[in-house]
């Protein structure tokens, strides 16, 4: 059932080209998820797409029926899907499978996958224009499009089974792969209608199935990717062995955007198993006949660096940095009402939160596999970004896209980390020099070191509370634009989408609001997304806000939330089965409390209470996490469990422990000795609750992450009186040592 | 009216406490400078000076190397002397200098020794190099701090000094101007360090004793002259100079213990096997007897790992003959592995955040029974330090690692001090000498807060 | 050139003494199965067992080995307690990204076949080297009591 990694490469457009053309137009209170309505809504372009004929189909010929870039049904009933979006363990291969097999009725157990090639023609996403698995949206963004793929083959297919019966389309009906004549009782499998099928063309709009008649969507499907992951089967990018594949591994300038002074390779070159170095502008790299070869040569090496301009940034110019722009006009994200006039009414309260630079640290460490010969490049490696993985092939190398050819495969965690192609391109550049194929790994250290970092941001909050209730409320974010980096097109009238996602849509009733942006890149250090990015500063910021403006209000948390939750039904009832499940109220141990943050992100609505204890050295005991989730529809109620439980551990990571610092401008630390992870005797009871809910589904994956931190940090308030307005969690702090 | 004989009792019992303080002060100044005992006066017999001396030289190069080229012996020299370690700040040009020593009353820096002649010591004669290493006093009659070992290089022959010499001065120069130490008064009165000199200094060359044998003469040679272990293994006096009759005993030096090498079986290293002492000079590391970490680490990396055999074992000839003293906080260390499973072995009422840690991060290479699956060096059992209920060097591992090179390759501890709080590494470090050790320690969250200020 | 039992065969390489086992197993012998992930002992990610015991593969010597018997994640499932984790790993959906979990199965079987019945402390002790970035520490408690009472 696993997908063959494809290794097809027939898409010709630059990837840049189709970013251009299907950005939407975007207007007043951007949001993520109003990019994602507009995303869809210039989707035109895409929906055609999905229905232009896929290269597969045309090249396997009549044997099998391809109606479209996602389905082909080969003669003996086996369904193939081609994959849009990669697997990182977020469960999307079985979840798009269940979406399209369910519109199909297709039978599951015939279904199997194929990742797609890079395409942002026929696999771009729909939300971004351009091939990605990011941003939580694959459920999202892909729900419409692949039902009405999956529905016009099925009409098609409906089609071909009324010209052999000779009978009305409309008395026959499908399932499990099969059409079905009740009036006869006549069946047929899809397989033997594939060849009448060739040639007709869907009707327009296919009626799509109505929700009550879903047969797979809403059941706890096991995954597809999963069994092979449990007997050393499955092969991720750097597990990829083509034949004569040398290793290689690198160190890149430790001051970021420095360059390499001098190399003395001698004692390297002498050592076994070393066959090669590679100088580059920025980065030296030993190439081996096994990793440990390529390791030791690397630590043989003497080199001297050219640190450039940034080899006296440390983290204190960082913070200077950012806390001055932190205090320069913003551009607007939302504005309701008379802001200025609102701050004078009510009790005035003002606090600043500030979120530290953090590093992905993916469990498979950066990898990307190269083979370049003069005439053409192919590339190996598990990437959220396929088609730019094959455009910065073909840029590095000047040879066409159609000569690079790249295949993908499943990813030891993404977090955003794959969503950048530096490994691609430095593995390519080592590649040039290695006469055959040349597997670039990183070490820990390297990848920890030269990381794009979640951003350090700052946000500056004013609000006014008079009996209760919000008056004004002023949220001046600061902080680096990604996007503008990432997806140039998408930065619009100095506002980062991202940036300013679930801030400047606030799920509270505020009469007088403004939401501002403040876009500073922080001196040396490359910014790149991260798990909840946008969303886990601004709940953070938000959500420990939203408590101390309860307590100024002398209000119970809940209680003050539900009450400004009018406009945001779903919201307000997580919110409540959060505090039911999780006992609000009732009385806890000295130094223990428990805290509540919700959140709209990603589409899903969630509310998240947290039980923390912490004791007289400030050290935190996290007792319980209780989650309620309303996400729309679930497709795999199964996977939205697992993302939530593993989202709140990944959360509390960065709360507890999470911290990238810069010394000299180098990152500090180094692996997992002093970037820390938790681990398994530090997790606590989690609980997760599903909300049944028609509307169309939200995203998850990173939902998690951004939930705990908030929520932690209101438990931590309960129980020591200490707020803390900085992650990560400083023990020092919480035990009255340094003031908060 | 004829005076009265004797004066009044006030006036008397002023002179009885003045003349009782001179006495104190002169027995004193008797015991600690001019009955000092010679750091070999331990084994009794004459010294004669090296020219009477009629045995096989125990100064210069091994017989290995004595065909060398005098760069060549200048290198082995230096390096058995480690001046690197101290003239080679943290990632910098080796011998340019720049390394920090923290000391209770300001921070000194070691000086550039690459022959670069604006900052280092590329217009030196040898006459100036000599007195450097000897009498501790630079061109100019600058008086250096005892931070340089001139009390124990004193002993080295001129023949060695002047191949140390010639050896640094066939390196790359190196541009780097000394730092600024930062001594308050008195300690920045460089004079006062030429009174100490006077008083501490032997200023004499090293005097072979004919009643022992030529190994045991030139493994006191490298010893004393060359490696210099008392500078950290021998305590000191109040005047800071080495307390000879406390020979080897163990002292805490710049936040690191350097614990009894006398021949006293419990606390010091009278039950090492020669093979043990040999290993563990020459690779670091001896099977159930521990790994050289902190300074010792780096005495190995820079000096002891590059030494013959021969020289080795000379050593360890000489080591073994210094009278063993028991140093009465140090157990005999326990030989027996912990229990394998984490349940067993250390009192369940123990803090349980030292065994959390441990269990995450320390049981993976060092095993719950102290025996590491995984390489010798990292193996627990028997070690001095975890034999060592103040848990010192423990914590200096946990906080700041540990690096030794190999015959073959690097083996390393990471370091764990800036990702776990002062209260978790206390309790680790006291899991860790209660699993491990003969007796546990009780480390506090404060203390590792000045262990860390100190670093 | 060592020579390795390796899931009951006998497996020769060309490899360095000093060369840890992770990289035998991965680059010279191609059983990828077995995982790197920070090199130094903190992860788990690379753990295999040792005549049963588990052992972090990422600083192993492969010269120290000598006959003793290797176990890695693509032979584990023929003994009855690899087994029994594997299906116990899939009933309870464990895996996500699933690049520590070779390294996860390979502790927890080591754990159930020196106790057979852990409880919550005894797992804590097990698999607390293991990390889990994707965070499904809470299935695989789980499912290392699933597998325990299969
Ligand atoms: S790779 Fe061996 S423990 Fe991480
Ligand atoms: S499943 Fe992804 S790291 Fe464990």
């Amino acid at each position: 059932m696993l997908p063959k990694p494809n290794s097809a490469s027939r898409e010709s457009a630059m990837s840049d080209s189709i970013v251009q053309e299907s950005i939407p137009r975007t207007d007043s209170a951007l949001t993520r998820r109003g990019f994602l309505q507009a995303g869809l809504a210039v989707g035109g372009a895409l929906v055609v797409a999905f229905q232009l004929p896929s290269a597969h189909g045309a090249q396997a010929g009549k044997s099998v029926f391809a109606p479209n870039a996602f389905i082909r049904i080969d003669a003996h009933g086996k369904v193939t899907l081609i994959m849009p979006q990669v697997e990182m363990g977020q469960g999307i291969y079985t979840a798009v499978a269940m979406i399209l097999a369910e519109e199909l009725d297709a039978a599951f157990d015939q279904v199997a996958l194929e990742a797609a090639p890079p395409s942002d023609k026929l696999y771009g996403n729909p939300v971004f224009g351009i091939q990605v698995t990011g941003n939580s949206n694959s459920v999202r963004a892909f729900w419409l499009p692949l039902r009405k793929a999956a529905a016009g083959a099925r009409a098609i297919l409906v089609q071909a089974a009324s010209q052999q019966w000779k009978v009305e389309p409309a008395g026959i009906r499908t399932e499990k792969g099969e059409a079905i004549h009740e009036a006869s009782g006549r069946r047929v499998a899809y397989a033997a209608l594939i060849d009448r099928a060739q040639g007709l063309t869907p009707p327009k709009d296919p009626p799509l199935k109505d929700i009550k008649d879903f047969k797979l969507i809403g059941n706890p499907l096991k995954r597809f990717d999963t069994p092979d992951k449990v007997n050393g089967k499955v092969v991720y990018g750097i597990d990829v062995m083509p034949s004569g594949v040398k290793f290689a591994t690198l160190a890149a300038c430790p001051v970021f955007g420095g360059t390499v002074g001098h190399v003395d390779d001698a004692k390297a070159k002498s050592l076994p198993g070393v066959r090669q170095v590679i100088v580059l502008k920025d980065l030296v790299a030993v190439v081996g006949d096994h990793m440990w070869a390529a390791k030791q040569g690397l630590s043989a090496l003497d080199i001297t660096w050219d640190e450039g301009p940034h080899s006296a940034v440390s983290s204190d110019d960082v913070w200077k940095q950012l806390r001055a722009a932190s205090k320069t006009e913003g551009a607007v994200a939302n504005s309701v009402g008379d802001v200025a006039k609102g701050l004078t009414q009510g009790d005035l309260l003002e606090a600043a939160y500030e979120m530290p630079f953090l590093a992905h640290a993916t469990m498979e460490p950066m990898n990307c596999t190269v083979h370049v010969t003069p005439t053409a490049c192919e590339v190996w490696v598990g990437s959220q970004v396929f088609s730019r993985v094959q455009a910065i092939a073909a840029k590095v190398t000047g040879l066409p896209l159609d000569k690079v050819t790249a295949h993908n495969y499943l990813i030891g965690g993404g977090f955003g980390r794959r969503l950048e192609v530096d490994m691609v391109a430095s593995a390519v550049q080592i590649a040039q020099q290695v006469d055959g194929p040349v597997k670039v790994v990183w070490t820990r250290e390297e990848d920890i070191q030269h990381d794009v970092y979640r951003p350090v941001y700052r946000d500056t909050l004013s609000a006014s509370v008079s009996n209760g209730r919000i008056i004004g409320w002023k949220h001046r974010i600061t902080g680096s634009s990604i996007i503008a980096r990432w997806l140039p097109p998408a930065f619009q009238k100095g506002i980062d989408i991202d940036a300013i996602d679930s801030a400047a849509d606030i799920p509270y009733d505020i009469p007088n609001l403004r939401v501002e942006y403040v876009r500073d890149e922080p001196p040396a250090v490359p910014t790149g997304f991260w798990r909840g990015v946008g969303p886990n500063n601004n709940v953070f910021a938000i959500e420990s806000f939203m408590d101390e403006l309860a307590k100024k209000s002398n209000k119970d948390p809940v209680a003050f939330r539900r009450d400004l939750l009018g406009k945001s039904p779903r919201l307000k009832a997580a919110l409540e089965l959060a505090a039911a499940k999780s006992g609000w109220g009732n009385p806890l141990p000295a130094r223990t409390g428990r805290g509540i943050a919700v959140q709209v992100a990603f589409g899903s609505f969630i509310a998240t209470v947290a039980e923390a204890e912490v004791d007289t050295h400030g050290a935190v005991h996290v007792r319980r996490m209780v989650s309620a989730v309303d996400t729309g529809i679930i497709v795999n109620p199964d996977t939205v469990v697992a993302q939530l439980q593993g989202g709140l551990i990944f959360g509390l990571t960065a709360a507890l422990y999470g911290n990238i610092t810069i010394h000299k401008g180098r990152v500090q630390q180094s692996n997992f000795n002093d970037y820390r992870m938790l681990r398994i005797n530090e997790i606590p009871q989690i609980e997760v609750h599903l909300i049944k809910s028609a509307e169309a589904p939200g995203g998850i994956g990173e939902t998690g992450a951004t939930a705990a931190p908030p929520a932690l940090g209101n438990a931590l308030f309960a129980a020591t009186g200490i707020r803390l307005r900085r992650l990560p969690i400083d023990q020092d702090v919480l035990s009255g040592k340094k003031p908060s | 009216m004829n005076d009265s004989p004797n004066t009044s009792p006030a006036k008397r019992y002023t002179l009885i406490i003045i003349g009782a303080v001179l006495a104190v002060v002169l027995i004193g100044f008797l015991w600690i400078v001019v009955l000092a005992p010679h750091a070999t006066d331990f084994a009794g017999g004459t010294r004669v000076a090296l020219t009477e001396y009629h045995g096989e030289d125990p100064t210069g190069v091994p017989a290995e190397l004595k065909g060398a080229s005098l760069i060549e012996r200048g290198q082995y020299l230096a390096r058995a002397a480690d001046c690197a370690a101290c003239h080679t700040a943290e990632d910098g040009e080796p011998f340019a200098g720049g390394r920090a020593f923290v000391l209770p009353f300001g921070t000194l820096y070691s000086t550039n020794i690459t022959p670069d002649k604006e900052t280092g010591i590329g217009d030196y004669t040898d006459a100036n190099f000599l007195d450097a290493v000897h009498k501790g006093i630079a061109p100019g009659n600058e008086k250096l701090y005892p931070a340089m070992p001139f009390t124990s290089y004193t002993y080295m022959s001129d023949a060695d000094v002047g191949a140390i010499k010639a050896y640094l001065f066939s390196l790359k120069p190196v541009h780097a101007p000394d730092r600024e130490n930062s001594l308050g008064f008195p300690f920045n009165q460089r004079s006062l360090m030429g009174i100490w000199a006077l008083l501490f200094n032997p200023d004499k060359r090293f005097e072979p004793r004919p009643a022992r044998d030529p190994q045991w003469n030139r493994g006191a040679y490298l010893v004393e002259a060359m490696e210099h272990c008392g500078e950290c293994h021998t305590p000191r006096n109040l005047l800071q100079a080495l307390d000879q009759r406390q020979k080897f005993a163990g002292t805490v030096q710049a936040g690191w213990r350097a614990y009894n090498i006398t021949s006293d079986p419990k606390s010091g290293i009278g039950a090492w096997s020669e093979a043990d002492l040999a290993h563990y000079l020459a690779i670091g590391h001896a099977d159930g007897r521990g790994t050289a970490t902190g300074p010792m680490g780096e005495a190995v990396d820079h000096s002891l790992r590059y030494l013959t055999q021969s020289d080795i074992t000379a050593m360890v000839a000489y080591l073994r003959s210094v009278p063993g003293i028991s140093t009465s906080d140090l157990p005999e260390p326990k030989a027996s592995p912990a229990p394998s499973s984490f349940a067993d072995g250390v009192a369940a009422n123990a803090d349980p955040r030292g065994k959390a840690v441990y269990a995450g991060a320390c049981a993976g290479c060092h095993d719950w029974t102290g025996v590491s699956p995984v390489i010798p060096y990292a193996t627990l059992t028997g070690v001095r330090s975890v034999n060592d209920p103040t848990a010192i060097n423990v914590v200096q591992v946990i906080l700041s690692g540990a690096h030794l090179q190999t015959s073959d390759s690097r083996t390393a501890m990471p370091a764990f001090g800036s990702a776990y709080s002062d209260a978790e590494i206390a309790s680790l470090a006291n899991y860790v000498t209660a699993r491990f050790g003969a007796r546990p320690s009780a480390v506090t969250a404060e203390n590792i807060a000045t262990l860390r200020a100190q670093d | 050139m060592v020579s390795l039992k390796i899931n009951g065969e006998v497996r020769n390489a060309d490899a360095p003494p000093d060369m840890p086992l992770l990289w035998v197993l991965r680059d010279i012998l191609g059983l990828t199965g077995t995982k790197f992930g920070c090199g130094i002992a903190q992860c788990g990610a690379c753990t295999v067992h040792i005549d049963g015991a588990p052992v972090r593969s990422c600083l192993l010597p492969v010269g120290s080995i000598g006959q003793r018997a290797i176990t890695t994640i693509e032979g584990v499932g023929a003994s009855a307690a690899g087994a029994k984790v594997q299906k116990a790993w899939l009933d309870l959906e464990v895996v996500q990204c699933g690049y520590c979990q070779s390294g996860q199965i390979m502790s927890a079987t080591a754990l159930l076949n020196s106790t057979p019945h852990p409880e919550d402390a005894d797992i804590d002790a097990a698999m607390a080297g293991n990390i889990c970035r994707c965070g499904t520490y809470v299935r695989i408690r789980e499912a290392i009591k699933h597998a325990a009472k299969a």
